[in-house]
């Protein structure tokens, strides 16, 4: 079986889930291979838990400078394991840094390269879903080596313990003047809610809220499904909430089990963010309101009234659970 | 010395409208969308000019905006040089409909080569219509400038930028010594509206327009031009059906959890 290298994904201490997918969606195509990109010592950390998801080796690409500089590192580390293993695929997450390697790793090795794959088969053929939902789309690289970013949870996990090879790669001193330093990193708060595109809820508000006051509402109806607050473009503007929760084409697309829409309008741009979600329940007082033609379940009337009812419906069902 | 700044702009479908593919080659149907320049460009743009703003004591700054596009992405980089940019350049040439995300990120390096002594390169982060995220990456790595992306916050001073990153992973702070590529959010700036007086300036402003055998004069083919990918079909979505609609009358909120219930979302 040719190798197929996967991009681990970690904090220095622990593999990121969405690494593990990656091994899931690499065994399709060939010997899943971790690439570890990290300060001396991060490949020992890591690599009992990823031969433990299927690895079947672990090159472990370490360098003091590895966390100092921006993207680069991965690239070069990527680039000499291609070089070395000459694999039959590279997979990253799609995630900003997975991306950004990835295609720079495509354009270095004149590979091919597609993006934000939701399913992979053994032939090497993607499955893509494009403009917030509205396409499906099956795509193949026809020239040179495939560098595929998968979309974190779209594949699931699966274990398939054995040992892991471990072999060393040397990676070459970062050229300062071409790459970008990182002087200081600070976590994204993650808070008590999960992540919006990975929540199996996402509540969200948009102008109808009505102030950044009104916005408890959404929060006690997502903190009862134990679930992600979400906003929309208009909301964010009207500063009723931080932009990093807004979802809509400028900004997350988010795909859970249930998405509940408070006092959205549906304009195409917040569709385009949310409308692939399982089920969709919106409640708007304007019977006009465009998202509410696509609902699964929708309420015309005041959000105020509804939610808390439906908070406190949920926290009780949940309590009896 | 002037210092020379490029911004990179696209003309994307404006996503207030609907997105179609063509049947024939599973393209993005350019025909019947309304063009607009992308918004996240109007930010770079906005970024371009307030730093030339803020320079203008002590040194003078030279804006080029460049864009690839077939003849209407003449209108985006109009609007850019409205604002206040100082020249065009319109990379226009058939053989690069559908590029993908390597083959734009080359022919845009290969365009800012034709700037001389180039000391900042500004960039969206991401466009509406790709969403790929990586053009600016590429083009700062096949230009060997460190890449600066995904920028909330900047500052240049003294030979160097300083920036704040924010991304999905977090925060950082990153510097790099100029020349630089920096890629913007939408949280960097509001930009300005294009005044009357702009718009008329913009008309007699510089636009070069060049093609693949402008910006690569030595390649016998256009080798690069290769596809690298293929898509093998495009379905589109079924529209999403209505499902059932209730007015409140004070008990939707229970209902709705009864039905959320019998869904087992509960």
């Amino acid at each position: 079986m040719p190798d197929v290298l996967v991009l681990v994904d970690h904090d220095g201490e622990r593999v990121n889930k969405s690494t593990y997918e990656l091994l899931a969606a690499a065994r399709r195509l060939g010997d899943p291979a971790a690439v570890v990109v990290g300060t001396p010592g991060t490949t020992a950390r890591l690599s009992k838990s990823l031969a433990r998801y299927g690895a079947v080796s672990v090159h472990a690409a370490e360098s003091t400078e590895a966390a100092e500089f921006l993207v680069t590192p991965a690239v070069d580390a990527l680039e000499l394991a291609v070089r070395e293993t000459s694999p039959a695929a590279v997979l990253a997450s799609a995630t900003t840094d997975g991306g950004e390697v990835a295609a720079r790793l495509a354009a270095r090795l004149e590979a091919g390269l597609l993006i934000d794959a939701v399913d992979l088969d053994a032939s090497g053929v993607v499955t893509q879903i494009v403009f917030g939902g509205s396409y499906t789309v099956r795509s193949q690289v026809t020239r040179g080596m495939p560098v595929v970013t998968v979309r974190p949870g779209a594949f699931e996990p699966e274990e398939n313990p054995g040992g892991a090879v471990e072999r060393t790669l040397t990676l070459p001193t970062v050229d300062p003047t071409t790459s970008a330093r990182v002087t200081d990193r600070r976590a994204a708060t993650a808070g008590d809610r999960p992540g919006l595109t990975e929540a199996v809820v996402v509540v969200s508000g948009g102008r109808g809220v009505g102030g950044a006051d009104g916005f408890e509402v959404v929060e006690e109806l997502a903190d009862a499904f134990g679930g992600a607050v979400g906003a929309s473009r208009a909301a964010v503007d009207a500063g009723y909430y931080p932009h990093q929760f807004q979802v809509g084409q400028t900004g997350k697309s988010v795909s859970p089990q249930l998405y509940i829409a408070l006092g959205i309008s549906g304009a195409i741009q917040h569709l385009a963010g949310m409308q692939t979600s399982k089920t969709i329940v919106a409640v708007n007082k304007d019977p006009e309101a465009p998202i509410l033609d696509l609902a699964d379940y929708a309420v015309v009337g005041d959000l105020f009234a509804v939610a808390p009812r439906l908070t406190q419906e949920v926290a009780v069902r949940r309590a009896l659970g | 010395m002037p210092v020379n700044i490029v911004v990179l702009v696209k003309q994307v479908p404006d996503t207030g409208a609907e997105r179609t593919l063509s049947q024939t080659d599973h393209r993005l149907d350019r025909e019947d969308a309304d063009l607009v320049l992308d918004e996240i460009n109007e930010r770079a743009a906005e970024e371009a000019l307030s730093l030339k703003e803020t320079m203008k004591e002590t040194t003078d700054a030279h804006i080029t905006v460049v864009s690839m596009g077939p003849d209407s992405a003449l209108e985006a980089i109009r609007k850019v040089l409205a604002m206040g940019a100082d020249r065009g350049i319109h990379i226009c040439d058939d053989r690069l409909r559908g590029a993908d995300v390597l083959t734009t990120a080359k022919v845009l390096a290969a365009a800012v080569r034709t700037v001389e002594d180039v000391d900042l390169v500004l960039a969206g982060d991401t466009t509406t219509d790709g969403r790929a995220s990586a053009v600016p990456a590429v083009v700062a790595d096949l230009l060997a400038l460190p890449q600066v992306t995904h920028v909330r916050k900047l500052d240049v001073d003294a030979g160097r930028v300083r920036a704040e990153r924010e991304t999905e992973n977090g925060e950082a702070t990153l510097e790099a010594p100029l020349p630089a590529l920096v890629s913007v959010t939408e949280k960097i700036n509001e930009p300005r509206y294009p005044s009357f007086k702009g718009i008329m300036a913009a008309k007699k402003k510089p636009v070069d327009t060049v093609d693949l055998d402008d910006l690569f004069p030595d390649a016998d083919d256009a080798g690069f031009l290769v596809t690298r990918t293929r898509v093998l079909e495009a379905v589109p979505r079924p529209p999403r059906s209505a499902g059932t609609r209730v007015t409140d009358d004070g008990s939707a909120g229970r209902q709705l959890a009864v039905y959320l219930i019998a869904q087992k979302l509960v």
